[in-house]
């Protein structure tokens, strides 16, 4: 009965956003108050519509109901309950429709804090909103179906796939929702101005919290993703280019593109035009990306054409919202007044800067991410794109982004001159000297990580020189105080998401100074690595709830003290008879040891150890960038953010 | 690689269950001398492992990358150099192994993305600058002509209109 309530709530919240997708659309154009005035009511519908859709399908999950075939598929009776929960959607069916869950929660945040918003306004973003809405539950309905029946039911479920029993995966799926469906909303207030023909200070001040917000919520996601391939992979890597990798970090690129210049457009009411640009397509890539995941296309070509109907539906999804956002761009665009003239050394100069910049890298990832599918399908050749390419492209645009950072925040409005904001970094410059020849003189040569060194030296002094001139922590030390506690926090949290950027590009720099060795050990033996003499005490039996395993106690010890003890794993998953490596991680924040436990033969088990410098402070830095993210979200001028209250200024 | 592909798309027909994982690699394929095998390593990670989706023969379990490592490690105890090592593995499993595609008449498009990119969206840049500089300045600067100047202004009109046959 359940699932069926749960299918009837998708269906419901389907004809909801129809409603939702017409009705106040009409009533912004005829200036219909009521018609406009029904818009957050029926976010609100379709909100609780998805959410009842949600839990229906969690409950089917969490009491193993072998009548339902995802729960077959992807559940077990013998799998903890938070798997259980989290299998909701650890799977094709169940994850469209935690995405259409979040795409509703949204609508319902746009209808609840978008009170200030200009009625019409916001009617024709919900409006948007219910038509992305629309599309994907008309997917979920028409060719996936998570509340699809079997009968007679099976005795127990076939087990969640085991590389996804674990909480960094558990909860990568919904942050990196969060995301996409966080660029549907600033896509929907893109649309939104141009039905208006109006983008002004006051939208670009409505547009970034959502864009912040999206935008921190994709990077924990993306950060948690590569943490999980760090540890659950093996091999001791953190990012790999992969096309699904690629998919998440095209939205961020771009996303972290429009946060950058929705500033401009609040402050000066420049680069409008771009903004809306950029808004479409961060959210454009979000779609591309659920395309090129969703319909595996860029596995095997085959395998997308012998099943395309999924492939298709949202293909052509992707073509209808994006192909419809430009077209209407193209219209309405010219109608666009610029204004708020600037000199080209300026703040604004330099976000353009970095728009060109992360844009170029976006290009570059999209081309990486695509052209092997474009030389099989028109060139006729097989190509691989992989990691050596990625690292050639991108070096050249990162490295200028990267050294204008620090300048451009430092930069005032309108009209600048360099040589004084040089003056304020010279001390942010000699840390990354100090850091490049340090790292170089502990290191040995190894050019690129000392260079990565001094970059992330770079971007932290810089992000402290910020903060300190807006603190006139040196001209006047006794006010600092007074000032630091009325800075905004915005700028408290771009200064930190800067040097949090900073952190992850010294735990990548770590990373290219990381030492590892692969070695069969016999119980008592010991191998030495980085200074640490790792000695395999013993290998034994372990069982858990739905798989048994075998684990090797390794000691790490330096100068005869015992740094860590390490546990590393096999595991044996019985259900799909799977084997999966469990490592074992120490870090004490400054270096991982990290031990993998291979086959064992001839009483020796084979052991990959590395040694990883500073390998924490990339997904550390990824935090930090976030809390940045959300610190400048808590701003009061975020907050209080639309000068007229609701109804006041209805255009035209 | 089927286990990363989970990571973003969570696509359990992309994970076959006979999926060759957990071994870590085997100490016997290795180099002895420690110089010689990170050499090995640097150009394995340049190849790629055929069967597997985008994995390099360094980071991959399947039988293919380990002779592919094992090729490569040959070739270096040989006494080739990194150049040839590579271009003997290309000769024989062509522009698909290489994770750094060659440049090609194929794939000059993708080579020069980069500087397509900058370049195309510094020219935007400049183009917007210009018309922006055009337009708003000058309707910014531009008074209302005053009435002593349009009458200046229709003289010298009648005074080219006459000096100009039409």
């Amino acid at each position: 009965m359940i699932p069926e309530l749960g299918h009837f709530a998708l269906a419901l919240a389907c004809a909801v956003a129809l409603a939702q997708g017409v009705l106040p659309l009409v009533g912004a154009a005829r200036g219909d108050a009521r018609l406009i005035a029904l818009a957050p009511p029926l976010a609100a519908a379709q909100a609780l519509a998805a959410f009842a859709a949600f839990v229906a399908l969690a409950w089917s999950f969490a009491v193993n109901d072998t009548t339902v075939l995802g729960v077959v598929q992807n559940s077990h009776s013998a799998k903890p309950l938070l798997y259980k929960l989290t299998g909701t959607w650890g799977n094709h069916e169940g994850s469209m429709v935690l995405w259409v869950l979040i795409l509703a929660l949204c609508g319902g945040a746009v209808a609840g804090f978008g009170r200030r918003l200009p009625g019409a306004l916001q009617a024709r973003v919900l409006a948007v909103l219910a038509w992305i809405a629309v599309g994907f539950l008309l997917f979920i309905l028409a060719t996936s179906n998570p509340f699809r029946r079997v009968w007679p039911p099976a005795p127990d479920g076939q087990g969640l796939n085991p590389v996804l029993q674990d909480p960094g995966l558990a909860f990568h799926p919904p942050l990196l929702y969060l995301g996409y469906v966080g660029f549907a909303v600033t896509f929907a207030f893109a649309v939104a101005a141009l039905l208006e023909g109006r983008v002004d200070a006051a939208w670009g001040r409505w547009v970034r919290p959502w864009a912040l917000a999206a935008w921190a919520f994709l990077t924990l996601g993306i950060a948690l993703g590569s943490w999980w391939a760090y540890y659950e992979l093996g091999w001791g890597g953190f990012w790999f280019w992969d096309p699904v990798e690629n998919a998440s970090l095209l939205p961020w690129l771009a996303g972290t593109a429009l946060l950058h210049s929705a500033i401009v457009v609040e402050k000066r009411e420049a680069l409008k035009v771009w903004t809306v640009l950029l808004a479409l397509l961060a959210f454009a890539l979000s779609l591309l990306g659920t395309f090129l995941v969703r319909s595996g296309v860029l596995n095997s070509v085959h395998a997308f054409a012998s099943d395309p109907a999924r492939g298709v539906f949202i293909l052509v999804l992707l073509a209808l919202y994006v192909g419809g956002g430009f077209a209407l761009f193209a219209a309405r665009a010219p109608a666009l007044a610029p204004a708020g003239v600037f000199a080209p050394l300026s703040r604004e100069g330099a976000l353009v800067l970095n728009n060109l910049f992360l844009c170029s890298i976006g290009a570059v990832v999209l081309s990486g991410t695509l052209y092997p599918l474009f030389a099989d399908l028109v060139l006729g050749v097989k190509i691989s794109v992989g990691p050596p390419f990625f690292h050639t492209a991108i070096l050249p645009l990162a490295a200028p982004l990267l050294l204008a950072m620090p300048i451009g925040t430092l930069l005032p409005w309108k009209r600048a001159r360099l040589w004084p904001v040089l003056q304020r970094l010279w001390w942010a410059a000699l840390a990354a000297a100090g850091a490049l020849l340090l790292a170089l003189a502990l290191a040995g040569a190894r050019v690129w990580p000392a260079l990565g060194f001094a970059a992330a030296a770079w971007l932290i002094g810089g992000a402290a020189a910020d903060l300190a001139d807006r603190l006139a922590l040196f001209r006047r030390p006794a006010a600092a105080w007074a000032r630091a506690r009325g800075l905004p926090r915005a700028a408290w949290g771009a200064a930190l998401a800067h040097a949090g950027l900073g952190l992850t590009l010294a735990g990548i720099a770590g990373m290219g100074l990381a030492t590892e060795a692969l070695v069969a050990l016999r119980p008592g033996e010991s191998a030495r690595l980085a200074g640490y003499t790792w000695r395999l005490e013993a290998v034994r039996d372990v069982a858990g709830p739905n798989w048994s395993a075998r684990r090797a106690t390794v000691t790490v010890g330096r100068d005869g003290a015992v740094v860590a003890v390490l546990e590393p794993e096999r595991r044996f998953f019985p259900l799909g008879r799977q084997t999966t490596t469990e490592a074992a991680i120490a870090t004490d924040l400054l270096r991982d040891l990290y031990a993998v436990l291979g086959e064992e033969r001839d009483g020796a088990a084979i052991l990959r150890l590395h040694h990883n410098p500073l390998a924490p402070w990339i997904w550390l830095g990824a935090a930090v960038m976030a809390l940045g993210g959300g610190l400048s979200l808590s701003d009061r001028r975020v907050r209080v953010a639309a000068p007229a209250p609701r109804g006041a200024t209805v255009p035209a | 690689m089927p286990r990363r592909a989970a990571l973003f798309l969570l696509l359990a027909p992309l994970l076959p269950a006979a999926a060759a994982r957990g071994a870590v690699g085997d100490p016997a394929e290795r180099l002895a001398d420690p110089a010689l095998e990170a050499r090995a390593r640097a150009i394995g990670r340049e190849l790629r492992c055929l069967v597997c989706q985008n994995q390099s023969i360094e980071d991959s379990n399947a039988d293919l990358a380990r002779d592919l490592r094992r090729l490569v490690r040959e070739r270096i105890a040989a006494g080739a150099s990194d150049a040839e090592v590579v271009r003997f593995v290309h000769a024989r499993y062509g522009d698909f192994v290489l994770l750094r595609p060659p440049l090609t008449a194929a794939t000059a498009l993708l080579w020069a993305m980069p500087a397509l990119a900058l370049a195309g969206g510094g020219a935007a840049i400049l183009l917007a600058l210009r018309r922006r500089r055009a337009a708003p300045d000058a309707a910014v600067e531009t008074a209302p002509l005053s009435e002593a100047e349009r009458a200046r202004l229709a003289a010298l009109e009648a005074e080219g209109g006459e000096r100009r046959p039409s």
